[in-house]
């Protein structure tokens, strides 16, 4: 019997189901909702930004990885996947093909192979590949298409924002916006971000899989709401509601898919928590004051940048240091 | 319903193999072979020689110093060598064979079932029997009970806790004592709380053992001051300081002992050798083995005598087919096996047969930072940077990142989607920082 070979190797000798590929299996189940409303709204127009939006990144990961590090394939764990998907969403469904294929080559290319590939990258590849478009490209970026039943015209964010600054009061703005059909997604902007309760759909399927925690999601739309609420309660008449905020424009796909993406926030729970005030804080600011009518791509990216920092100096919780009780 | 503060996980408890199998009687085997450092501390030393008779309960190594255990013979028969053998991992250590002939014991052991409730040692003198009778910590760890039970001076004792947690996978040795000797072994927490001068006595159990839970409950009401609390179920609960903080809410400070916060913490096992140590005159020669697996034929649960080979166990339980790795001890924390021709030991609560498919590990993938290993971590540290501290040598950042408080539990390991083999990493360090915190102190 003790001729048999016996395998070696410490403990522990279990494993738990978390794995690289199932994790990202659910991000895409979990983003599926999503899309379904948008082929809806849309057309199949939709599922063609996405599905090349896929293909150009899962192809130039492994180009690069095949030519370029000439290491290890990396695709079979589906992060360049969710990066296509991701990208996709953050994109006009007309938007020309060609474009996609740029915006894609600068995710995964710039943004994330330069720096190592997966778990390296400072910056949201998708964030990155969507900002580049949308200062290279600000009039293919911003023309979307209208939806059926919605308001013609730019989203409801730029067109709010264009209104007040002309001097048109709150109240007439808000005649224009049904505030239920944005949360359904009867309303122009990008591809994945028009139906706010299809996103929290995917949410409820992320914390029940335990893929990620309700910390960032939560405080991020928790620091937009308070902030709008305070600016909204000094003058109901120049600021819009909460609501209408939380509603619009990229916020909930920002906070749910966006800022939770693993390589780029922090570690700790308390650093998630700084990490998403950050975002809904420099969002609104962006939002109410800066040049463009969204905020979310650049606060990510401006607290992207800041994580290091937070994972240096917020520290867990640790075990054996309170007081003990008398 | 109580647990302890920060992280943890969850692993599947897949004690269904072995929990209903009652506490078998193993045979005793032809030789056994015993040996000599079954504990923590100095070694024993030998005090049989070659060609020797020697009765069961005979002791056959006296301690080689005070953080040591005496040992005796599980077996009668005649000595057969003194020297070098493998052990489970394949180190040489010095073990005394023995030839078994009947099954002998000295005089004054009550071999009966009868429970003796009565106490009429003194504290002193339970604790004196306790280190003659060769008693360890019998959750694996091994460490010398009477020296756990003499109390450092300007430190006082408030509270016993029996951990009756078993939260490692698979075994359930200690579920079968706590359903079929309860009695024995709620008689030797009180002996255990005599001997530290204490009243209060809470046993600690995770409420996947609801039987075991109402059964003490209801032998609990005879005894005074012990109070039984169900725990929710959570890995590593049955860690020493996640145990005491889940039933008295104290933390054991960074870098100290549980005697810190005024708890002694007793295994089941334990507990049940110092009953018998103490009221039946017992030494320690045997204990319960779970011998479980999620393919083996017939999982069972063993009272085995020391120095029997754990191969005679596997095959009693169905043998090695398919098998591609054996564990000493539980799935979390328990020791490959590399020979299991070596004995069952003082320490051996289960013996693990994992299958081929499930034996290798996962090729590690590269971090995603998803920050599991440090919602995993129950000691709240940041695994994933002291692994790549430890990688990188740079031993000192890990020291002030606490690698020291690392209680090598798995947990980090096990939650890690990339497979990376963080424990691995965490211990080179742990190990490296150890070492320059004893250097530092003898230079002091």
């Amino acid at each position: 019997m003790s001729s048999q070979k016996l395998v070696i190797s410490p403990a522990p000798h279990v494993h738990g189901s978390n794995d690289t590929r199932r994790m990202m299996a659910d991000v895409l189940i979990a983003l599926a909702p999503a899309l379904v409303v948008s082929c809806l709204a849309h057309g199949w127009r939709a599922l063609l930004v996405v599905a090349f939006s896929v293909v150009c990144c899962v192809v130039f990961e492994w180009a690069v990885q095949k030519f370029l590090l000439r290491g290890p394939l990396t695709i079979g764990n589906l992060s360049a996947v969710v990066t296509g998907v991701l990208l996709a969403f953050n994109l006009p469904a007309n938007i020309p093909l060609g474009l996609v294929a740029i915006g894609c080559a600068v995710a995964i290319v710039v943004a994330k192979m330069t720096y190592g590939g997966l778990g390296k990258n400072l910056f949201n590849p998708a964030l990155v590949g969507r900002v580049f478009l949308l200062i290279a490209f600000p009039v293919a970026m911003t023309s979307f298409p209208e939806i059926v039943g919605a308001v013609s015209g730019a989203t409801p964010l730029a067109m709010a924002k264009e209104a007040l600054k002309a001097g048109v009061p709150v109240s007439e703005v808000m005649q224009s916006v049904d505030l239920g059909d944005m949360s359904l997604g009867m309303k122009n902007g990008s591809l994945g971000e028009i139906s706010v309760v299809a996103l929290l759909v995917g949410f409820v399927w992320l914390l029940v899989r335990r893929v990620i925690s309700w910390h960032i999601p939560v405080v991020v739309l928790g620091t937009m709401a308070l902030f709008s609420t305070i600016m909204w309660g000094v003058n109901p008449d120049a600021y819009m509601s909460p609501l209408f905020h939380l509603l619009s424009g990229g916020a909930v796909l920002g906070a749910v898919f966006m800022a939770t993406d693993y390589v780029t926030s922090p570690m700790t729970t308390k650093g998630m928590v700084i990490y998403a005030v950050g975002i809904g804080f420099i969002t609104m600011l962006i939002r109410l004051w800066g040049p463009y009518p969204e905020g979310m791509s650049f606060a990510i990216l401006i607290m992207n940048s800041v994580v290091p920092l937070i994972d240096k100096y917020v520290r867990p919780k640790r075990f054996g240091v309170v007081k003990s009780k008398k | 319903m109580k647990t302890f503060p920060i992280g943890g996980i969850h692993p599947s408890d897949n004690k269904q193999y072995s929990k209903e199998a009652a506490i078998e009687r193993f045979p005793i085997p032809q030789v056994v072979t015993i040996p000599l450092a079954q504990h923590i501390g100095a070694p024993a030393v030998a005090c049989v020689a070659k060609g020797d008779k020697v009765l069961a309960g005979q002791v056959i190594a006296t301690a080689g110093g005070f953080v040591s255990s005496a040992i005796h013979s599980s077996v009668s028969g005649t000595v057969t060598a003194v020297d070098m053998k493998a052990d489970a991992q394949g180190n040489m250590k010095p073990c005394v064979t023995i030839a078994v002939e009947g099954d002998e014991w000295v005089e004054g052991v009550d071999l009966s079932t009868t429970l003796v409730k009565n106490i009429t040692l003194s504290g002193k003198e339970i604790v004196a029997k306790v280190a003659e009778m060769g008693i360890v910590g019998m959750g694996g760890a091994t460490f010398p009970t009477h020296v756990k039970l003499s109390i450092p001076d300007g430190k006082k004792a408030e509270c016993l806790i029996i951990n009756a947690v078993e939260c490692e996978p698979y075994l359930t040795a200690d579920y079968r004592v706590m359903m079929e000797k309860g009695g024995e072994l709620l008689t030797g927490a009180r002996l255990l709380a005599k001997a530290i001068g204490v009243d209060q006595i809470y046993v600690g159990i995770e409420n996947n053992k609801p039987d075991a839970i109402k059964a003490l409950q209801v032998l609990a009401g005879s005894y005074l001051g012990i109070e039984i609390v169900p725990l929710k179920m959570r890995y590593p609960q049955g860690g020493e300081k996640q145990l005491i903080a889940a039933i008295t809410g104290r933390q054991v400070p960074s870098g100290g002992l549980p005697i810190d916060v005024g708890a002694v913490v007793q295994n089941v096992g334990t507990a049940l050798a110092v009953y018998e140590a103490v009221m039946k005159n017992k030494p320690l020669v045997e204990r319960v083995v779970t011998v479980t697996g999620p393919k083996l034929a017939r999982p069972k649960n063993l009272l085995v005598r020391i120095g029997t080979p754990m191969s005679a166990l596997i095959d009693y339980c169905g043998g090695m087919d398919g098998v591609g790795k054996v564990v000493a001890g539980g799935p979390m924390m328990g020791r490959a096996v590399s020979n299991v021709d070596a004995p069952v030991t003082k320490g051996t609560s289960g013996v693990l047969l994992i299958p081929t498919a499930e034996s290798l590990r996962q090729k590690p993938d590269t971090c995603i930072r998803c920050a599991k290993c440090v919602e995993a971590c129950p000691m709240g540290l940041e695994p994933y940077l002291l692994a790549k501290l430890s990688k990188k040598e740079m031993y000192d950042e890990a020291e002030k990142h606490y690698i020291a408080d690392c209680i090598e539990c798995g947990c980090c390991t096990y939650s890690c989607p990339a497979y990376l083999p963080l424990l691995d990493w965490l211990r080179i360090g742990k190990g490296e920082v150890m070492k320059a915190i004893r250097a530092r102190a003898t230079k002091k």
